[in-house]
């Protein structure tokens, strides 16, 4: 009788035991400049948020383990190099490596060079951090994904800050990275503020290289032309030899200094980063990150494990696991139990609205496929040796975000009203 | 002012690779690794200095120290181990020899360091600053600058003033003849690869205070200082200093009056100098072609 128990306790837990996994190709900078200040905390943030599901310990609706029990598996892979490799080693993760959907991309360029590929292979693609709004305003997509916000609601957010920090601002100037992130974050945030300013004044708008490294005369420049606000979206090295170059010579004391990535060097650069400087973590994410259970278990957990802060690319990555487990779950349900199709978990996916460690996501744009969020910008003060932010100001989704069927930049240029 | 900074980081950068090219006919892609080695180097053995509560005003000593350890160690390895068995082969393949070194340098920074940054902001603030103009300069600038003048006038005076340097030079014009005349070369080209390297990491090293030292530094100093080179003539000290400081003064002058032709400038010039003068301002005559 005793072997009759174990046999059928043994056969009970076997369809558990063998549930076929769900293989997540996960795609992000390993090396190169964006591999520490992006790739490796959201490597990171996808292993440990992969762990935590798998024993099914994240809260409730989150808490049913792997993807409707079936444990999941990452297949890691490098974002560095062309956009043509991303191409052929995305088609060699559907094709060979069989994958069940793909989460990554930090690079737009790669974001909308993967879009139209992922399309044809039929596979679900979930962008988690790269920023360019035109991948949904371009091109509608079945099979692709992004429950991160665009970089319009970056630019957009931090000139409605400046505008409440500095009300009488009557001058601007730039420091951006010559390139579509630089030149598509300065062009945005102008617009806004000339909206905002119909009198603004912009000073200059200087556009280094990628990755120069020196930048006093560029330094020099902004000092010289002396801006009520300087706006910058450097990030990686750029923005920290930014930040280091620029502290001594009293830059961000000469102009309010908004960064709109700051937030990934605040907790590597704290003391050098003056106080009174804007920082912004693309979202409510890191410091802005609302006080809600799942960032409890997520910041809490991430600095057990790793012994560091997660940033934004760590919040957005885990929050692309979040919001396609929660579909992936719907339409398993709905599919009465049985492993939903990619066709399936995209139809759940979108237009829907899920929680995370930043708040409320929703797929509200790009017909179902683009999330909104709000925002937040605040100022840093370094308190009892460690840099926090002050005077939060938090926008809504719709402040920030353009309406459905509507283009960023129309929207800007429109006065962005809110729908 | 920044132009005269920049043009000073540049220097000292593009020294050590005409040096290289004029001995020995190298164009040496991994004078690129060697400014990061030294900036990582000297990032962290600062930072050990610094952590170790020794005194912030000797991390100046640290880099040099660190500069000169990544040349002593690495560049004997690399010209003794690999590039000496290539001599006999053609530029194009040693540049290539060169540039594959650049890659597997990369990776083994990366296998030393990680990729995460590594930043000693302390060094840069500690001297304070200056005003020129009404605008503010950390004082550390002039010592980018100090470091560049000793490093060109230095070499200047080795190569026409001391016996070491004449020997060289002889070396320069004809390494056979120089073979036959009791000149033993390969020590002169050991010598030539590791104060070239040297003058790379150390350029390197004293650029980390200002700077973020991450994966990939090397790449965007080489192209740069191909720019100088080329523009002042491949070999040529003065040339590098008049290439440097064209390319520094040029840059500033489009980042403050024209900033959006900033990257284009820079090219702009090296190809208006090699449209007039396709060996660069200071080329010499060809020694071994009489």
């Amino acid at each position: 009788m005793r072997k009759v128990l174990v046999a059928l306790a043994v056969a009970a837990a076997m369809p558990a035991a063998h549930a076929q996994s769900v293989k997540i190709g996960v795609v992000t900078f390993l090396s190169g400049p964006a591999a520490a200040p992006f790739g490796v905390p959201a490597k990171n943030s996808a292993e440990f948020v992969v762990e935590q599901l798998n024993n099914g310990q994240a809260p409730a609706p989150y808490s049913k383990k792997g993807f409707g029990g079936a444990p999941l598996e990452i297949v890691l892979l490098d974002e560095a190099g062309s956009t043509t490799t991303q191409v052929t080693e995305f088609r060699n993760l559907v094709q060979r490596q069989n994958v069940d959907l793909i989460i990554g991309y930090v690079s737009s360029g790669n974001c909308l060079a993967i879009a139209p590929v992922a399309e044809e292979l039929k596979k679900l693609t979930n962008f988690f951090d790269c920023g360019t709004p035109r991948i949904f305003e371009d091109a509608s997509y079945e099979y692709v994904f992004r429950t991160s916000p665009t970089a319009t609601m970056d630019s957009v957010g931090a000139a409605l800050y400046v505008k409440d920090a500095k009300p009488g601002v009557k001058s601007i100037a730039g420091l951006n990275q010559n390139y579509a992130w630089g030149q598509d974050s300065w062009g945005d945030f102008e617009a806004t503020m000339k909206v905002l300013v119909p009198s603004l004044d912009v000073k200059t708008s200087q556009m280094p290289k990628l990755f120069a490294g020196q930048y006093n005369a560029e330094i020099s420049a902004l000092l010289s032309a002396k801006p009520d606000v300087i706006h910058s979206s450097f990030w990686d090295g750029d923005l920290e030899a930014f930040i280091l170059q620029a502290g001594p010579r009293g830059l961000m004391k000469q102009s309010l200094t908004i960064l709109t990535t700051g937030e990934t060097a605040m907790h590597k650069l704290g003391k050098q980063i003056p106080d009174g400087t804007v920082l912004g973590a693309r979202g409510p994410f890191g410091p802005y990150a609302p006080n809600n259970q799942y960032n409890k278990w997520f910041h809490g957990g991430f600095v057990a494990k790793y012994k560091d802060e997660p940033n934004y690319a760590s919040y957005q990555m885990a929050q692309a696991f979040l919001g396609v487990k929660a579909a992936w779950e719907k339409a398993q349900d709905a599919n009465g139990g049985k492993r939903p199709s990619n066709e399936q978990v995209a139809a759940a996916l979108k237009g829907s609205t899920f929680e995370g460690p930043g708040g409320t996501v929703k797929m509200s744009i790009g017909k179902g496929h683009q999330a909104v969020m709000e925002t937040a910008y605040g100022v840093t003060k370094l308190q009892g040796g460690k840099l926090t932010v002050t005077n939060v100001k938090r926008y809504p989704a719709e402040k920030v975000n353009p309406p459905e069927g509507v283009k960023s930049a129309d929207w800007i240029k429109g006065g962005f009203k809110a729908q | 002012m920044d132009g005269t900074i920049y043009s000073a980081w540049l220097f000292t950068a593009a020294l050590g690779l005409t040096l290289i090219y004029g001995v020995m006919k190298i164009v040496n892609v991994t004078h690129g690794s060697f400014y990061a080695l030294g900036a990582y180097a000297g990032a962290s053995l600062t930072g050990a200095w610094l952590a170790a509560g020794y005194p912030p005003m000797l991390s100046y000593v640290v880099l040099l120290v660190a500069a000169v350890l990544v040349a002593i160690v690495v560049a004997p390895l690399i010209e003794r181990g690999i590039l000496r068995f290539m001599y006999a082969k053609d530029e194009v393949v040693i540049l290539l020899i060169t540039y594959a070194l650049f890659l597997i340098l990369e990776d083994v920074i990366k296998l030393i360091w990680g990729v995460n940054p590594y930043f000693i902001a302390e060094p840069y603030a500690l001297l304070g600053s200056f005003e020129v103009g009404g605008l503010a300069y950390p004082t550390y600038n002039l010592i980018l600058v100090l470091l560049a003048l000793v490093s060109g006038v230095g070499l200047m005076w080795l190569l026409h003033s001391t016996r070491v340097g004449k020997l060289l030079v002889a070396v320069i014009h004809d390494p056979e003849v120089s073979r036959a005349m009791g000149i033993n070369v390969h020590r002169y080209y050991l010598a030539t690869f590791t104060f070239g390297s040297l003058l790379a990491a150390l350029a390197g090293a004293f650029t980390a205070p200002t700077v973020s030292v991450v994966p990939g530094l090397g790449v965007e100093i080489i192209v740069l200082s191909f720019a100088v080179v080329v523009i002042g003539g491949l070999g040529s000290l003065p040339g590098a200093a008049l290439g440097a400081v064209i390319v520094g003064v040029v840059r500033s002058v489009s980042v403050h009056y024209w900033p959006a032709v900033e990257l284009f400038v820079i090219y702009f010039v090296m190809a208006m100098v090699l449209a007039f003068r396709p060996r660069g301002l200071f080329s010499l005559a060809e020694p071994r072609k009489i």
